[in-house]
Order: structure tokens, then C-alpha cells, then sequence
């Protein structure tokens, strides 16, 4: 009886040692459209779970669900223990600040430049000086690899390069946890190759919990601990990849031979 | 006159509809511009609502401010002393025929900086700037809107209202009175080269006789209306733009429809604004 109990404390209160992110019977539709029917979703710390899923699943909406830029219908979503959906924005904002998130076409801020986008997040949340912000923002360009061209805008670099930036804003505040929406969508096989072997070096290395969200079998099985498959706004399985490869549901088989 | 109101609300409606109006017959088309006209108003409440909380709590976005004060009043500077320079032009060859015709024509100086200090320079503004400022907005932020970088500012902790609209808005606001003066003196200026040419004046002739009558009370409500105009050209893009769906139609429509509703507020609000100065300022 004393698990769920403390558990049950941990949530109210906000623990460090709490589930990183945790997700329970979340529904949310638009309009007449239901997105997401129920879902429910654990991320251990320093794990990476992929979320799959056909384009239109509504994989997205979960990951801003997670960091409140969208409200659910029903449900809740925990972060470290908080419930995030009734939190009131200063609250909220305080948990974003712990959450990094790479959007799907990077959403680079197009009148700054590769420099000023890292920054931005710096600027905003820390006291650093300027020597010491712009020696921040060299090291996180660095750790993604865009030690060049970073007095650029958005649109003078490429889409992988844009991803990288966009990895690097995401780290800028130190997370505890980085959501990735689509990291690999729209990029060359090698580039895309090239970003989630990123994404790995850099689990490695920070023990970040991780969201990743997906239509890539090849990207999430390189990156994951474990894997979700969704299917009409319902986790249809998941597990470990050996797992998913056990099932004999044909979606599941269907999705998995493009691996 | 009461087809006025019937007639804004339907344009009202038909400029910040998303979707076309359906053409299935008149009845249910005027219904479905009505329910949008008021889920408009709705929303730009809801707006305003989010808008007041962020802009009145810190951290306060003073650099930001600063920016977009300089970025629109540097961008929409030229316009307006071009728009107030053609206005004083037009003003005194159209005016001076007209008084010559009356054989008043000694009240020319008088009635040109009259009229440019109490209507033409601040209307004229308060277009040139909803042409420029609105439409800059507007398309500025649907484009941030649809690449989601709306959302990516909201995932950093950053209040996009705080950061993007408040600064945008009073940017506006104590932009255009500024921008009014330029075009006030630009709009003189000019007048006074085409009387000149029509027939010689100095200028300090000019200026003595056209401000002869002219005394604070003049100046001060009209230049200070244009806050008013200024308020509602910020609100008006910044919703519309923070509000775009849908790809880059979605921007041109929030910039076209910026564009639309600011110069259809802005004389709207000139009309209520002239009667209250007349009354407080008889």
C-alpha cells in the first residue's frame, strides 16, 4: 500500500524522484474530431520513449498537450509529479523551463539570427552576462555541431542545419526532459541519420528523458528505450521494439516493415 | 444612417470571415456573417482579456518595446511625410479656388492648417500607418503563427502576448501622435511651396496668418486622438495575425484583413472621437 501512496504525494507535490512525464486517460478533440481517445503513457527517467504513428494521429497534439500549449478535453498529464493541465501559466511556465522542445520544422524565430535564437531562451530565463551568454551559446551550437554560420538567419541555412539550432535552443536552459516533434521529417536519409545520431550522443551524455514523436520506424528504434504505436488517437501497443516486433496485430506488422 | 451600422457589420464580418461566405442564398449568408461578426468580437475579447493581464504584469518587454518602436516609425516615417506633404498640396490648390470663387481668399494660410492640424493630418496618418503598420503586423505574425514559432515562444516561458502584441501596441500607440506631427508640418510645409507658386507668400507670412486663430486646444485633441487610431491598428493586426490558420493563405488573409479592419475602425472611432472633442473642447 505504501507505493501508491507515496506516489500519489510525489504527484501533488511537484518530487524530483517522481515519474518524469506521465500521462493518464488524456482525451482532446477539435470540433467534431476526436485526436486523442484516453491515452495513457509512462516515461521513466532518463529514458526515451517514440511515439508512432500515421502522419494525422495526433502525435503532435500530445507533446503540446505535455507542455500545455493545447488544453485537454479530459484527462491529466504529470511532469516531475505536477499536474500540468489545471497549473496556471506562471506555475506552467516554471515547468517549461525544464522541458526542451524541438518543433517540427525547428520554428526558428526568422528575424534572429542562428546566434540570437540559442540565445533568446538564455536572455530571457538566466542573468548571465553577455561574454558569458555567447560563450553559452558557442558551446550549445558546438555540442550540435553548428559551429559555423551562426550569424546567419533561419532562412540562409539548411533544413538539418535549422533542426540543429533548433536542438541546441532546446538545450539552451539545461531540461530535464526534450520533447521532438517529427525531429526527422522532411530531411535527406543521411541527414536524418545525422540528427538522431545527435540526439543519441546527447542522451548520452545529459541523460535527458525524452518524448519523441514519429512516423520514422528506422529513426525511433535507433533513438528509443521503448516505443508507442498509435492507431485512431488510441496506444494500440507499446514496449520494447522485440516487443512490438512479437505482435501479430496487422498494423502493428504492417508499420514495422518499413524498418 | 441606420443603414450604417447594417453595412459595417456586414463588411465587418465579410473582412475577418476565414471561410467564404456560403452563396446558398441571402437569408442564411447575412445569418453566417452575423454569427461570425459577433464569434469575432468574442474572440477579440478573449484577446484583449489575455493582452491586459500580460501587459500590466513583469517582467516588462522594454528592449522589445524599443525595437518595434523604432522598427515602425522609421518604416512608416516616409510614407506619412510623402501622404501629408501630397494632402497640404492638394488641400491648398483645391481650397484656394474654392475661396477665390468666395472672394476670401486672404483665409487661404487659415484654412489649410486648420484643416491639416484638425482632420486631414491625423486621418491621413492613421491610414498611411494601417496600410503600412497593420498589414507589416499582420503578416509578420500569421507568418510566426503557422511556422509555430508562436508556440515555440510559448514553450520557452515567454508570454507571446507580452512579447509579440503589448510592445507591438503601444508601439503604435505613441507612434502615431509622433507621426501625426511630422505629417502636420510636412502637410504646412507643402501648402505653403503650392500657394507659393500660385502666388508668392513668405513663409512667415504664411505661418502668422495660419495660425493666427489657432491655439492649443486645436492641436492637442486632434494630434492626441491618434493613440486612439494607434491602439486600434496594433490590436486589430496583432489579433489577426496571432490568430491565422492554415499556411500562407492564412497569412495573406490576416495581413489583408489587418489592413481592412484597422482603416475601417480607424474611421469609425474618427467619427465618435471628433464628436467627443467638439463636446469637451467646444
Amino acid at each position: 500500500m505504501s507505493a501508491p501512496i507515496a506516489g500519489a504525494n510525489a504527484e501533488a507535490n511537484g518530487d524530483k524522484n517522481a515519474t518524469p512525464v506521465k500521462v493518464k486517460s488524456l482525451s482532446k478533440s477539435f470540433g467534431q474530431q476526436k485526436v486523442l481517445k484516453g491515452i495513457d503513457l509512462e516515461v521513466a527517467a532518463g529514458q526515451t520513449l517514440s511515439v508512432l504513428g500515421r502522419s494525422g494521429t495526433g502525435k503532435s497534439v500530445l507533446l503540446k498537450l505535455i507542455i500545455g500549449l493545447e488544453k485537454p478535453d479530459s484527462g491529466s498529464i504529470f511532469v516531475h509529479g505536477e499536474e500540468v493541465t489545471k497549473m496556471p501559466t506562471k506555475e506552467l511556465n516554471e515547468v517549461r523551463k525544464k522541458v526542451g522542445f524541438l518543433f517540427q520544422q525547428a520554428a526558428l524565430y526568422d528575424s534572429m539570427t542562428v546566434e540570437e535564437n540559442v540565445a533568446f531562451p538564455l536572455r530571457r530565463h538566466t542573468h548571465l552576462s553577455d561574454s558569458e551568454r555567447k560563450k553559452r551559446v558557442r558551446e550549445l551550437l558546438a555540442s550540435v555541431g553548428m559551429d559555423h554560420d551562426t550569424q546567419k538567419l533561419p532562412s540562409e541555412i539548411s533544413g538539418g542545419m535549422q533542426k540543429r539550432v533548433g536542438l541546441a535552443r532546446a538545450l539552451a536552459l539545461d531540461p530535464e526532459i526534450l520533447l521532438f516533434d517529427e525531429p526527422t521529417a522532411g530531411l535527406d536519409p543521411i541527414t536524418a541519420s545525422e540528427i538522431d545520431d545527435l540526439i543519441v550522443k546527447l542522451q548520452k551524455e545529459r541523460h535527458i528523458t525524452s518524448v519523441v514523436v514519429t512516423h520514422d520506424i528506422h529513426g525511433a528504434r535507433t533513438v528509443s528505450d521503448r516505443l508507442a504505436l498509435m492507431r485512431d488517437g488510441e496506444i494500440l501497443i507499446q514496449g520494447t521494439f522485440d516487443d512490438l516486433q512479437k505482435s501479430r496485430d496487422p498494423f502493428v506488422v504492417q508499420f514495422l516493415k518499413g524498418c | 444612417m441606420i443603414a450604417q451600422p447594417a453595412f459595417f457589420l456586414f463588411g465587418l464580418a465579410a473582412a475577418s470571415s476565414a471561410t467564404p461566405v456560403d452563396r446558398g442564398g441571402i437569408v442564411s449568408g447575412i445569418g453566417d456573417l452575423t454569427i461570425k461578426f459577433f464569434e469575432w468580437f468574442g474572440n477579440l475579447s478573449f484577446f484583449c482579456g489575455r493582452l491586459i493581464r500580460a501587459a500590466f504584469t513583469p517582467p516588462y518587454e522594454i528592449r522589445e518595446f524599443f525595437h518595434q518602436f523604432d522598427e515602425l516609425g522609421s518604416k512608416s516615417l516616409p510614407l506619412v511625410a510623402l501622404a501629408g506633404a501630397a494632402t497640404g498640396v492638394v488641400l491648398t490648390l483645391s481650397t484656394r479656388d474654392s475661396l477665390i470663387r468666395f472672394g476670401a481668399k486672404s483665409f487661404l494660410p487659415a484654412v489649410v492648417v486648420f484643416s491639416i492640424i484638425k482632420e486631414s493630418g491625423p486621418i491621413i496618418t492613421g491610414l498611411v500607418v494601417s496600410g503600412r503598420a497593420a498589414a507589416g503586423i499582420g503578416s509578420e505574425l500569421a507568418a510566426m503563427k503557422v511556422s509555430e514559432q508562436i508556440d515555440a515562444m510559448e514553450a520557452s516561458a515567454v508570454n507571446p502576448y507580452r512579447y509579440l502584441a503589448a510592445t507591438r501596441i503601444l508601439a503604435c500607440m505613441l507612434m502615431l501622435p509622433m507621426l501625426t506631427l511630422v505629417s502636420d508640418f510636412c502637410g504646412i510645409m507643402m501648402g505653403w511651396v503650392a500657394n507659393n507658386a500660385a502666388e508668392p507668400i513668405s513663409l512667415r507670412l504664411f505661418i502668422q496668418d495660419g495660425f493666427k486663430s489657432v491655439d492649443f486646444s486645436d492641436l492637442l485633441p486632434s494630434t492626441l486622438k491618434t493613440i486612439i487610431f494607434g491602439l486600434l491598428i496594433g490590436l486589430i493586426a496583432c489579433f489577426q495575425g496571432m490568430n491565422a490558420t492554415g499556411g500562407t493563405e492564412g497569412v495573406e488573409r490576416a495581413a489583408t484583413s489587418s489592413v481592412v479592419l484597422a482603416s475601417l475602425f480607424i474611421i469609425l472611432a474618427d467619427v465618435a472621437l471628433v464628436h467627443l472633442i467638439l463636446v469637451f473642447f467646444p
